[in-house]
């Protein structure tokens, strides 16, 4: 809401100036967005007077005008404007003005003629299209009536005035109209605002003899009322009215359908105009009802729409002529030739008019106040000083009556409250007699018995409903800036992360220790995205209506997430890349299941070098066992009781077949690591990628070990190496397995530390080395002991694994 | 020459010697030589046997006192070039101090992250417990238990996006605040919690805008809190992101979930209050939005609206992330470009 501060003053006695006030209006309830001059920036802009004008001998568009800026000698001023003429008062920029986006005009030269400046169009000096007449749009603006030439334009444009730009909440329509501010800046200026009183003088006809209306649903509009006028003159309307709507938003259009403008930025209620005399039959009849499927309409912005039963329609008995509270067809609309009008003021159903304005794409300055609510008490006061003011303006007569076939009696609404109840709400310990201060400054009547108050809301503040809104009223206007500041007290409540959050910080800070860094993608993805890396099968959740294709179905995995993010990172030549992910997946595993499971995963992706080149040493990239290292501290960091295990899979299609293992806890699968599929890292301009995804959910519900102290070993280990050569297919986890199960009470590790293949060592074969410990905690090993222990592991791996000892 | 100037004169030659080497090994030798058992100072003393009762020991106590001199002087000579040959080798040793160390690989958690536990860690200090609720919710707890009922504004389709005409991506993190009220037992205390979490809107992705994002609700329900405990604990929060000095205004707005509600701007970090383009010629950045809980919104939580009463609040954790490093594109947050996460290593 644009608010004039000169149309404000019209109402209150205001001594504090716009920007004050503007600040003081935030701070009790509206913000103010901005407060802001037309004139601003603005220079030598005045009144000149087109004494002649004369086609330019080497053009076929500019004229050359002699124009008269109240200076000794007529300025000479080319002109291309379509609309140029002798004889207009019109915007003149002088040599050496400022115009709008702070553009300079000089003397200059057009086509070899000499032109003092520039004759303007309103917007060159700042207009928005929008709000320009329709007959200015493509041309210059020609002033109504003489003003002395020279003057400056910004007084007859409007252009002095201070507009405070109102950024309302939903809440408070009733500051949608100049009436509603008018009371609100009062309340906060303790002013009583002054509100002219609308006298109506009506003809001798009968409004219902000339016109019945019927509402088919008292709930599409339980309040409305129409008046009639005859024999109007459709003109445009003076300067003070235009400039009001423009300066308001509004594009002037002419004396009747301004005036209804004008009344809805009074009052808030918006009006329709109908030309009587389009509507079908002698004796005009107005219907409001659902309109039915089939029907259409073409609105005053020229629109088509198909109308479907949820529209409410206005109709002349035959064939609708409004889209109820949204905009008027054009089949009725004034016109130059208007001679009997009707005038509409009524109180839509909000929820309907809301959804017809969506559905239409008709979003209206009317459809915007409807569907938030209108000043009961004010629908017919509106209508009448619509009335008044356009016999003012455009001559007819008001016929006698209003036809109303629904009305809706405004009342007053009564709260009642304890004023200690809003003290021990606020925190504070405001009197009694300054709560009922507070509240009557906002034109609420207080009736105080004992500390009890009887509060009386008048039909204007519509949203004022229970003692909360009270408490608010009175907390805005003693000023939140006065609040005391505590902290809350009462029963002590500990604050702790719960077992699961600590894990997933822990989660975190391990995968950063690791050198990952910590990515967030978007949950919402493509279909095929989704369902990539699935750790288990489950249904896709998918949104009824997207916004985009690309993010229109809850992700299942965390992978093709990091893999978009190296994608995007690669495609800037960031190449070493060390990221993850700890977020929620979405599974539907149960059948029929709507609702997703949201479970926690973690997942990582690792590609490039995982040491770059430096002065001291060559680069190494990142491969399986890079990857794996880093799983394995991660999942080292759970104290998990069952072991954990690698095992190879070739269940994930998008992974290497080769080089995937699922990681399993005792029985349980919990995720995989490996490197993805050559073919899919291709499909994201990916080179060699790994990556892993751990059920995090899963894993930290598994059963956990403590740790009990044990003290540092008194006695010393004893070391055996041993190289053997086996067949390529045996597994390295198989040989510790057998090592272990046959390294007897003293062996407490077993190290991999060296894997070979190649030159020295038969076709088909590898040799791998591993250092065995011996520790007896409570005695000094002997030789002897841990020769015979080393041996059956020796005996037992050359018969299990055909090993070769080297 | 007596017996006794041999030995001044082999204690003056050995002296001389002894300051004279440069090497250990040289000194060695002359301790074998000089000290030793067939050294010129043995030799001397066999030629006592010549001597006077009376003189023998003299001259015997003066050539250990010789022998003892010198013996010194030797291992004073010696400390004196162990400590050159230390500082040679040190010398040697000698590296370019500003040659680059070996780096050292740590990730970065995500800026969203760090603002994120440093709320979490101030909230908990005061008593709160962190809550996490469903990112998948469904109409009851993102609107009807807020006091949005059906035909809200807040509940178009055109900002939500919805799965069926039940469930929905939740909108913000209130839903939380309903969960725990629906839940709590106040025989076990007050309501002191947060929640932060990824909400979703149905809106295209540019500079300001994004479909995914995150937000921290708080509230905290009991006997008596007052709206000054909501402004003293906005005012603590914000104090503790933003900065102490940081000037605040509270400035009354509307929310369906509160009454009264408020809105908190912070002066602006460019222009401090005097306006530009950051803050729009305003001077003040809006950063949170809050208030006394709505009577609705505890009852149908099933709270005793006679007996508890409580604030909520509710901030935009991307919002305090760009506002606090300068961010000027929310969606740097959910792109993950390295370069950009990389350079919030200062946790916390």
């Amino acid at each position: 809401m644009k608010v004039s501060y000169r149309w404000l003053k019209d109402y209150l006695a205001l001594t504090t100036g716009p920007a004050a006030l503007a600040e003081k209006i935030t701070r009790t309830g509206i913000e103010v967005a901005e407060v802001t001059q037309m004139s601003a920036g603005l220079k030598k802009i005045v009144v000149g007077h087109i004494l002649s004008c004369e086609p330019h001998p080497d053009s076929d568009h500019l004229n050359i005008c002699q124009v008269d800026v109240g200076q000794d000698e007529p300025f000479q001023i080319v002109c291309g404007a379509p609309n140029v003429t002798t004889g207009q008062y019109v915007i003149v920029a002088l040599p050496n003005s400022r115009i709008a986006d702070n553009v300079k005009i000089k003397k200059g030269k057009m086509r070899g003629v000499v032109s003092m400046g520039m004759i303007c169009g309103l917007q060159e000096i700042g207009f928005a299209d929008s709000v320009v007449p329709k007959e200015y749009v493509d041309g210059i603006f020609v002033f109504p009536e003489a003003i002395e030439p020279g003057t400056e334009v910004y007084e007859a444009l409007g252009m002095n005035d201070d507009i405070i730009d109102l950024d309302l909440t939903a809440n408070r329509a009733d500051a949608l109209g100049m009436h509603g501010v008018a009371h609100e800046v009062a309340a906060i200026e303790s002013l009583t605002p002054h509100f002219e009183n609308i006298v109506v003088t009506e003809s001798d006809v009968q409004t219902a003899d000339q016109l019945t209306a019927q509402v088919a649903d008292e709930q599409l509009a339980p309040s409305y009322h129409l008046r009639m006028l005859q024999n109007v003159t459709v003109q445009p309307s003076p300067m003070w009215l235009q400039t009001r709507l423009w300066n308001a938003g509004i594009r002037p259009i002419n004396n009747l359908v301004d005036v209804t403008n004008y009344m809805m930025l009074t009052y808030g209620q918006p009006l329709h105009a109908f030309d009587a005399d389009a509507l079908m039959g002698d004796h005009k009849q107005i219907e409001v009802r659902l309109a039915k499927t089939g029907e259409k309409l073409t609105t005053l912005d020229e629109g088509e729409h198909d109308l479907t039963n949820e529209d409410i329609v206005i109709t002349d008995g035959h064939q609708p002529i409004a889209l109820a509270g949204v905009m008027g067809g054009l089949n009725s609309q004034i016109t130059a030739d208007t001679k009997n009008m009707i005038i509409e003021a009524a109180v839509f159903a909000p929820t309907a008019v809301r959804k017809t304005a969506q559905r239409h794409n008709l979003r209206s300055d009317a459809s915007s106040r409807f569907e938030k609510g209108v000043n009961v008490a004010d629908v017919q006061t509106a209508l009448d000083a619509a009335a008044a003011m356009m016999t003012d303006l455009g001559n007819g007569q008001v016929t006698a009556g209003t036809v109303s076939p629904t009305n809706l009696v405004p009342t007053d609404k009564v709260i009642e409250i304890e004023a200690d109840r809003i003290n021990r709400v606020l925190g504070t310990e405001i009197a009694t007699q300054t709560i009922v201060e507070l509240l009557e400054r906002f034109g609420f009547g207080v009736v105080n018995t004992d500390n009890h108050l009887t509060v009386t809301i008048p039909p204007r503040r519509w949203d004022i409903e229970i003692q909360a809104d009270i408490i608010e009223e009175v907390a805005r206007l003693y000023g939140y800036d006065n609040l005391p500041s505590t902290l809350p007290t009462g029963d002590m409540t500990t604050g702790a992360l719960t077992t699961e959050q600590k894990a997933l910080r822990q989660t975190r800070h391990t995968l950063e220790g690791a050198g990952l860094t910590q990515a967030i993608s978007y949950a919402l993805t493509t279909p095929e995205k989704a369902r990539q890396f699935t750790l288990v099968d489950s249904a896709l959740t998918v949104l009824d209506w997207p916004m985009t294709q690309d993010h229109a179905h809850l992700r299942m995995n965390l992978i093709t997430g990091l893999l978009d993010d190296a994608a995007y990172n690669v495609a800037r030549k960031q190449t070493n890349l060390a990221l993850y992910e700890q977020g929620r997946v979405f599974l539907k595993q149960a059948k029929a299941q709507v609702r997703p499971t949201e479970i926690e995963y973690v997942a990582g992706l690792m590609s490039g070098e995982r040491q770059i080149k430096t002065w001291q040493t060559t680069a190494v990239p990142v491969d399986f066992y890079t990857i794996k290292g880093v799983v394995e501290r991660l999942m080292a960091t759970y104290n998990l009781t069952a072991a954990v295990d690698y095992r190879p899979t070739q269940d994930y299609p998008e992974m290497h077949p080769g080089r995937t293992a699922a990681i399993y806890v005792g029985e349980q699968l919990v995720g995989f690591v490996g490197q993805v599929h050559p073919a899919v890292a291709k499909e994201y301009h990916l080179k060699e990628t790994y990556v892993f995804q751990l059920d995090l959910a899963q894993i930290l519900a598994l059963p956990t070990s403590s740790v009990t102290a044990k003290p540092a070993p008194k006695f010393p280990e004893i070391t055996r190496d041993i190289a053997i050569q086996v067949a390529d297919q045996v597994s390295n986890a198989a040989i510790v397995s057998a090592i272990k199960a046959k390294g007897g009470a003293y062996l407490c590790s077993v190290e991999l530390f060296d894997v070979y293949a190649g030159s020295h060592i038969d076709a088909g074969k590898k040799s791998l080395a591993y250092t065995l410990t011996y520790l007896n905690e409570s005695a000094t090993l002997t030789e002897e002991e841990v020769n015979l222990a080393f041996e059956k592991v020796v005996a037992e791996l050359v018969a299990t694994f055909d090993a070769k000892i080297r | 020459m007596s017996l006794k100037e041999q030995l001044e004169n082999l204690q003056q030659k050995s002296l001389q010697d002894i300051q004279k080497v440069v090497d250990l090994d040289a000194l060695n030798q002359i301790r074998v030589e000089v000290l030793g058992k067939k050294g010129p100072i043995t030799e001397v003393l066999r030629g006592m046997r010549d001597l006077s009762n009376e003189e023998r020991p003299k001259v015997g106590a003066f050539a250990n006192e010789i022998k003892r001199d010198l013996a010194q002087a030797i291992e004073a000579r010696k400390a004196e070039l162990e400590a050159k040959k230390v500082a040679t080798q040190l010398a040697h040793e000698t590296l370019d101090v500003t040659l680059p160390g070996q780096p050292v690989k740590k990730g970065t958690p995500h800026v969203l992250t760090q603002v994120i536990d440093d709320l979490e860690d101030l909230f908990i200090g005061m008593g709160y417990q962190v809550v996490a609720g469903y990112e998948v919710e469904d109409e009851k707890h993102n609107f009807e238990m807020l006091n949005m009922p059906a035909n809200h504004p807040a509940r178009d389709m055109q900002d939500t996006f919805y799965i069926t005409d039940d469930l929905l991506m939740r909108t913000h993190m209130s839903p939380n605040e309903a969960r725990d009220l629906e839940n709590h037992d106040f025989a076990n205390g007050p309501i002191k919690m947060i929640s932060p979490g990824r909400v979703y809107r149905r809106d295209t992705d540019d500079a300001t805008h994004s479909h995914q994002f995150y937000q921290m609700e708080g509230q905290v329900i009991d006997k008596n809190i007052t709206m000054a405990d909501l402004k003293g604990t906005l005012e603590y929060t914000i104090h503790h992101i933003f900065g102490e000095g940081r000037d605040l205004r509270f400035r009354p707005s509307y929310f369906p979930f509160t009454e009264p509600s408020v809105e908190v701007d912070i002066a602006c970090f460019r222009c401090n209050g005097k306006g530009c383009n950051v803050c729009k010629q305003t001077g003040w950045i809006e950063v949170l939005g809050a208030g006394m809980t709505h009577p609705n919104v505890l009852k149908a939580g099933g709270v005793d609206t006679e007996v508890y009463g409580g604030f909520a609040f509710g901030l935009g954790i991307d919002r305090f992330a760009m506002l606090k490093y300068g961010v000027d594109d929310i969606r740097n947050f959910y792109l993950n470009d390295v370069r950009f996460l990389n350079q919030f290593t200062q946790e916390g």
